[in-house]
């Protein structure tokens, strides 16, 4: 405790008596810059928010639809196999800026009817296709780590591959895979809001703005640590989620 | 370890001192503002005397890439475009020789953070607000600038005769300029404007009728629509300014030695007719942009 508190005076004055302590205060941590960017931050982080929520949703359905895909057996579904690989191997490769960029200015570009011209819209699109690659690869580990005599019982009393999938091996399999989900989960909140380069303005952009106006990193500041607040809550989660796996294992 | 943690204590807060005791000197203690009206090129305002990154060099800093008329094919070293051919009439009024003037590309996070620079100035249209002024240090103006609207035919905004008339058009702009401030406060769009990381960015959403309308300074409005960079597109006019004129000025770290000879070398160039001279050849005003009010 002492040692702790020692260590953190010694940083704290070493920061602060630095020659350039001053310029880095005025930049970073200006009081007036980050409290006249709060409010148009915080408009930010709502569109954030609701991003995160539901291209989580949609992720969520469609990784795991994907590594259901994946799990079928016969050669007559290799072609969707076959695509179910193609798909991950596209999308987890592919930076997501660059996927941005493609469906947000390349699918309008098509002047088709039907296709959306709201960035949000876009930008969600291409966050569901690439963080969707990343969740089923996580959903695929969980169902092959359910070992393969769970299977073999369950086809044996009769079940179809659909229901021993369904009733057997996906509920263990996501109560595996929680805690690397909720990490994918965080993740997204990140990188939510990247759909900014498509003209929207989430929580980082409006930092930037305000960054431009009064030259100051301040507002990035306060954006970082609403990210941060907004994290800690999802790391608690996992932490549960993976402390009660861990008993339910261990009684079993 | 009843013994090793005070030294271990004892090493760290030494290690806090000394990081703070060891550190070098702000280099911007070393030289005092120049009092008086400096004179560029002479006194404390020659190459000899000048405290410049590299001694005998003058380092300017701008964006990569960098764009029309302001720089012509991203290339800052070839003096042609307006503040390539600023920059290096500015250097020339300090004394230096066009061999002596070397350029860093510097993004604009990098030209306005805290630290040491990797640049003696910088120019990447950069305009002047007193918010700015508290963190970098500007040169006098080299150029008075207005924003423009600019939209493709068939859009709502290409009929717009008046401020007024864009008020609900779907609008964009670039990230951190003042085109974005200007769609914002002059126009008062009654929709979220768009923005950008870049005018290139813009200027695709444009195309795709993504946004309705594009504020842009007057020059690059000329550039985009002249030089057919989105197609059919055309300057619907430039916004009327109210009260103090934009304008753009070189950035400089703040309290930097240099300010004040730079600033020298600007005005200098004005009172001599240069900088009239290098508008009227990099910055075409041919087409209409009738004012908006």
């Amino acid at each position: 405790m002492v040692s702790t508190l020692v260590f953190a005076a010694a940083v704290w004055f070493g920061i602060t008596s630095s020659p350039g302590w001053p310029r880095v205060r005025s930049s970073f941590f200006d009081v007036h810059t980050a409290a006249e960017a709060f409010p148009a931050i915080l408009t930010g982080l709502w569109l954030n928010v609701r991003v995160l929520v539901v291209c989580e949703v949609l992720i969520l359905v469609l990784g795991l639809g994907i590594a259901a895909l994946r799990t079928l057996r016969g050669p007559v579904w290799f072609p969707v196999r076959a695509l179910a690989v193609g798909y991950v191997d596209l999308f987890r490769g592919l930076p997501l800026i660059i996927c941005l960029y493609l469906v947000g200015f390349g699918l309008p570009g098509l002047r088709l009817t039907g296709i959306p011209n709201d960035p949000v819209i876009l930008g969600g699109i291409a966050l569901v296709l690439v963080y969707s690659a990343y969740v089923a690869e996580v959903f695929r580990a969980g169902i092959e780590s359910v070992h393969p005599s769970q299977r073999a019982a369950a086809r044996s009393i009769g079940l179809t591959h659909a229901q021993t999938m369904r009733i057997v091996v996906v509920p263990q399999a996501i109560r595996r895979v929680l805690p690397p989900l909720l990490n994918d989960f965080v993740a997204l909140q990140k990188d939510c809001g990247l759909i900014s380069v498509l003209g929207a303005v989430d929580a980082v952009r409006a930092a930037q703005i305000a960054q431009a106006k009064f030259f100051t990193f301040s507002p990035y500041v306060v954006a970082g640590l609403l990210f941060v607040l907004l994290a800690v809550p999802c790391a608690r989660l996992a932490d549960a989620a993976a402390r009660r796996l861990a008993r339910r294992e261990g009684a079993a | 370890m009843p013994v090793r943690t005070p030294v271990l204590l004892a090493a760290l807060v030494v290690a806090g001192l000394c990081a703070a005791a060891c550190a070098p000197a702000d280099q911007n203690d070393k030289a005092a503002p120049a009092t008086g009206v400096p004179t560029p090129g002479q006194g404390a305002c020659a190459p000899a005397q000048l405290h410049t990154l590299k001694a005998g060099t003058f380092t300017f800093g701008t964006d990569e890439p960098v764009y029309s008329p302001w720089f012509v094919n991203d290339d800052p070293s070839s003096g042609k475009g307006f503040e390539s051919a600023v920059a290096y009439a500015v250097a020339g009024k300090l004394g230096y020789q066009k061999a002596q003037v070397t350029w860093s590309r510097v993004s604009f996070n990098a030209a306005i953070q805290p630290g040491p620079k990797t640049f003696d100035a910088d120019l990447d249209e950069f305009s002047i607000t007193p918010d700015r002024a508290k963190a970098v240090d500007f040169s006098a103006p080299y150029y008075d600038v207005a924003q423009a609207v600019i939209t493709v035919q068939g859009s709502p905004a290409a009929n717009a005769h008046s401020i007024a008339d864009l008020h609900g058009v779907k609008i964009g702009a670039q990230v951190g300029s003042t085109s974005y401030d200007a769609a914002q406060n002059v126009i008062k769009p009654s929709q979220q404007v768009a923005v950008y990381n870049n005018n290139d960015d813009a200027k695709q959403a444009l195309g795709n009728g993504q946004i309705q309308a594009l504020v842009v300074d007057l020059p690059t409005a000329f550039e985009i629509t002249g030089a057919g960079e989105v197609q059919n597109s055309v300057i619907v006019g430039q916004l009327a300014t109210t009260g103090r004129p934009e304008q753009f000025g070189l950035v400089l770290d703040k309290g930097s030695a240099l300010t004040s000879c730079v600033s020298a070398a600007v005005n200098a160039l004005r009172g001599d007719g240069t900088l009239a001279k290098l508008t009227d050849q990099w910055l075409s005003t041919a087409g209409n942009a009738p004012t908006l009010r």
